[in-house]
């Protein structure tokens, strides 16, 4: 039993506490991560106008998105199972999932990562994250995400990347839970019960149950629970095992990267191309006159894609 | 399911030497085993002068239960032993390496964060292996009991937690000996407060001041009349890269005197004898201070009630033998019998009788004998009594005694290295004082060095310190200064007419009469115990990974 550390001592009494008192249901778990700059003192460098300059700042994993690693790792101590991190990036974010492994936890790593994705906004971060969970192959049980990026990005990633999943036939759809402040599961109901911060208020707090599979936000305030000296010892076991595993992390064979062709993508979806966003200042883009009538455009060639930029070009001048 | 109590076959509660020796004694009877320490590490709470001995006649040593002790966890082995006694700038130097090495198979000098860190890690491997294991953090605040009897423990962060066998290794103010009312917290005579600071100091510079080689140490002790008459005295012990030097006093007589522990802590440190060693240079690294039990008076004859054993400090189990302390040692030869005691009575069939041949094993193994020697007992009452100790003073401080002193000079060195004579010598201003004192006085050189070395502030010292400071863990029950003033004096970190510290006193008007009475702020507590002893409080560890937290130990 790999869980004992690897003791084979017939002398020695089975282990009888967690084994018998803890339900075994076995849950898949998957993360969501990104990298972001390194804000901390000192890490961080502007230019002379007081722009972030990415190049030298190092790129770190988010840190509200350990926060969500806790809580998988929490329903992992509990319940057992496996957290996959996951992450689209540069191939450069390796070294950011062995920071969430090492740091906090993680069984596997997947990275999804090639030119064509470069650039994109959440909306395609999202196509291209839940393509790649679809591409699992098993359905994870629990989808967690940490709440919004610390680079100012706009936290949309996690819920987008649940719609995504949503209007995937070959997945199911599952209730979406933010701002997450604590987690339990009850196996035998097959439900997940939350305690959340209703619109992100510290001052309200409701607790939610919903069926699982679900995907989880969780709250900057999140704090994961071991009221047993069971969950504490096994979390004792597997954060030693995943420090040593993190040290020795060989990044070229222990993290799994996918490209555009391994999730079978449409280069034009994904990236740049596929980013829908358009970043026009700080002013609120505004609302398209309602009366106005759709018109329909098939993104699906170049031709296509500028048509849609020129349509939109008009309302992105902010006056 | 999930929402019953866990259960543990034991379950022991703190990690110092004696909850090590008795978790790693389960697990080696291959008994589930769960360490519940309430330090953010093993460690990180506790404070020892720092001599670990390895005794002949004991039945456990802390080697025997963790072989590669003496290479990995402890400093130097310490072979030579040195009381100065000291009257003024006399000093007159007894070498007492006969009682040192009375019965000893070897002693190392240790810092207790490396040290009992060190051994926590091994007792989570074998614990581990039986399907428990050691955690950090948890406090346990009491005694779960169902039916009037004693089942398990409860904790500030864990539910509560059943097992077949309790051993309550929590160290001096046990919480859990005073809520089975084995032990309680009323009497400052039954106490010794300990302080001390580690000061930095070159592996090289140590082997050429003292004069020992890299493998070796050294231990000196301080007795006289540089404590202001407060009983009590101090030490010096080598460790590999830094010194361990402290003071250690009836907390009776710190308290009465109106004494101040640190500033008795520099009037060792300031003293000409040690320029030899410090030559103006005085770096420390850490100011600690903890209570510690006399077990000539509280060392309990029968710790154990139900299914929970006392073992090592919170037994008071800790030997004053003179200036030699022995407390580590026999926490670590109870943690062995208590473990040992389960196991027996599990075999036969009767795990509730643990705690019965726990006790007969104490005293057949001889430990009580040393805990609580009978010629203690039988001479105390004469001794202490105070004409015998007028006269004794008298006697002493005469032309007499001088002479007496001086033509036996010899025979006293003898009688300090004596086992027999230490075990009897009472605890008054005489041995601890007036004799030394007068021993320098009649036999002693002048030291004539200037040592001008300035140890740090109060203030200072506090702030090197690291606290995680959580809710406040004592509460002033009578905030009058008749009954807890003594505290201000009392507490290591406190001081008349300091406010950064944690006890203050305050005149406060009222209807045109004033009033003294004491405050308390909690955040530069060390967690010493003795305002548990001396004031009027309710006194509790504070939870888990908080509160201060040691480096040295
Ligand atoms: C200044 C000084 C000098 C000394 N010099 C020497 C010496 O030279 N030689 C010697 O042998 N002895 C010496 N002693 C005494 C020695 O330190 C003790 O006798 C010894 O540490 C006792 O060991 P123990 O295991 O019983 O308790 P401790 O070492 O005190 O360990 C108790 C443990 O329990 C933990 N704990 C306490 N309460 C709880 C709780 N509620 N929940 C969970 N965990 C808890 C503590 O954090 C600690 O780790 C000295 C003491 C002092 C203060
Ligand atoms: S407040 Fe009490 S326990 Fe804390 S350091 Fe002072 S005397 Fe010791």
């Amino acid at each position: 039993m790999e869980y004992y550390g690897g003791v084979n001592d017939e002398t020695l009494r089975p282990p009888t506490v967690w084994y018998t008192d803890r339900v075994e249901i076995n849950m898949h778990m998957v993360v969501l991560t990104k990298g972001v700059p390194d804000f901390r003192e000192g890490k961080v460098s502007f230019d002379e106008d007081g722009h972030l300059e990415r190049g030298k700042t190092p790129t770190v994993m988010n840190p509200n998105d350990k926060i969500a690693l806790r809580a998988a790792l929490q329903t992992k101590v509990k319940h057992g199972g496996t957290v996959s991190l996951m992450s689209m990036g540069p191939p450069g974010y390796k070294e950011i999932l062995q920071e969430g492994m090492r740091e906090v936890y993680a069984d596997d790593l997947y990275l999804f990562s090639d030119r064509e994705m470069g650039a994109a906004d959440t909306w395609a971060t999202a196509m291209t994250v839940a393509t790649g969970i679809e591409k699992l192959g098993e359905e994870p049980d629990i989808i967690f995400a940490g709440f919004k990026t610390a680079d100012g990005e706009t936290g949309h990633t996690g819920p987008q990347t649940n719609w995504c999943l949503d209007i995937n036939e070959n997945m199911t759809d599952r209730p979406l839970i933010t701002h997450v402040i604590s987690l339990d599961i009850d196996e035998d109901e097959g439900i997940v019960r939350a305690k959340r911060l209703v619109e992100g208020d510290v001052s309200e707090i409701e607790t939610i149950e919903a069926e699982l599979p679900a995907f989880v936000v969780t709250d900057p305030e999140f704090v994961a629970n071991y009221r047993r000296a069971e969950y504490r010892l096994r979390y004792r076991d597997l954060r030693e095992e995943t420090q040593e595993r993190a040290a020795n992390l060989d990044l070229d064979e222990d993290v799994t990267v996918w490209n555009h062709e391994d999730l079978n993508l449409d280069p034009d979806f994904i990236g740049l191309d596929g980013s829908p966003t358009i970043v026009a200042g700080v002013d609120p883009i505004p609302k398209g006159p309602s009366e106005r009538e759709a018109q329909m455009i098939t993104p699906d060639d170049q031709e296509g894609m500028e048509a849609v930029l020129e349509e939109m070009q008009q309302f992105v001048a902010g006056d | 399911m999930t929402d019953e109590y866990e259960h543990y076959e034991a379950v022991v509660v703190g990690a110092g030497p004696g909850g090590a020796a008795a978790a790693a004694a389960l697990a080696k009877q291959g008994v589930e085993t769960l360490v519940l320490e309430r330090g953010t590490e093993a460690g990180s709470k506790n404070v020892s002068g720092g001599l670990i001995y390895a005794e002949k006649s004991a039945p456990y040593t802390i080697d025997s239960l963790f072989p590669d002790f003496r290479e990995e966890a402890a400093e130097r082995p310490v072979g030579e032993y040195y009381m100065h006694n000291i009257a003024g700038e006399k000093v007159k130097t007894f070498d007492l390496n006969k009682i040192h090495h009375h019965d000893t198979e070897w002693c190392d000098a240790v810092l207790r964060r490396h040290m009992d860190s060190w051994l926590a890690d091994q007792v989570h491997e074998l614990t581990r292996e039986t399907g428990g294991g050691l955690l950090t953090d948890v406090r346990v605040n009491g005694l779960l009991r169902e039916g009037g009897q004693i089942v398990g423990v409860t904790c500030d962060e864990l539910d509560p937690i059943r097992a077949d066998v309790i051993v309550a290794a929590d160290g001096v103010n046990s919480e859990l000996a005073r809520d089975a009312g084995l032990m309680d917290w009323e009497d400052p005579e039954e106490w010794f407060q300990g302080v001390k600071a580690v000061v930095e100091m070159d592996p090289e510079v140590i082997n050429d001041r003292f004069d020992v080689s890299p493998e070796e140490g050294v231990a000196h002790l301080f007795g006289g009349d540089l404590f202001q008459n407060v009983r009590g005295g101090g030490f010096l012990y080598t460790n590999e890269g830094s010194l361990s030097i402290g003071t250690v006093f009836h907390l009776d007589s710190l308290a009465d005197e109106r004494a101040e522990p640190h500033e008795l802590l520099d009037s060792l440190l300031t003293h000409p004898l040690l320029d030899q060693w410090f030559q103006g240079e005085y770096d420390e690294r850490e100011y600690a201070a903890k209570l510690v039990p006399d077990s000539k008076k509280v060392a309990h004859p029968s710790p154990h009630r139900g299914r929970l054993l006392l073992v090592g400090d919170a037994a008071g189990q800790m030997q004053a033998q003179g200036p030699i302390i022995k407390g580590m040692n026999h926490a670590v030869t109870a943690g062995g019998l208590a473990a040992e005691a389960y196991q027996e009575a599990k075999t036969r069939g009767q795990p509730e009788a643990a705690g019965a041949l726990y006790e007969q094993k104490l005293e057949d193994e001889g430990v009580m004998k040393q805990l609580r020697p009978q010629r203690y007992r039988v001479t105390r009452f004469v001794s202490e009594s105070p004409p015998v100790n007028w006269l004794g003073e008298k006697v002493l401080n005469s032309r007499v005694g001088g002479v007496g002193i001086k033509a036996f000079g010899g025979l006293l060195e003898r009688s300090f290295n004596s086992p027999f004579v230490l075990g009897m010598a009472p605890d008054t201003k005489l041995t601890y004082v007036t004799a030394p004192a007068r021993i320098g006085e009649v036999l002693g050189t002048p030291v004539t060095a200037e040592n001008d070395i300035e140890p740090p502030e109060l203030d200072d010292r506090i702030g090197d310190l690291t606290y995680n400071v959580g809710d406040p863990h004592i509460e002033v029950l009578d905030d009058s200064f008749e009954a807890s003033g003594l505290a201000v004096t009392a507490c290591p970190v406190s001081a008349k007419g300091f406010g950064g510290g944690c006890y203050r006193e305050e005149t406060v008007q009222t209807n045109g009469s004033t009033e003294r009475k004491v405050s308390l702020d909690t955040q530069p507590c060390v967690e010493c115990g003795t305002c548990a002893i001396v004031a009027d409080t309710h006194w509790e560890h504070p939870s888990g990974g908080k509160g201060v937290e040691y480096k040295q130990g």
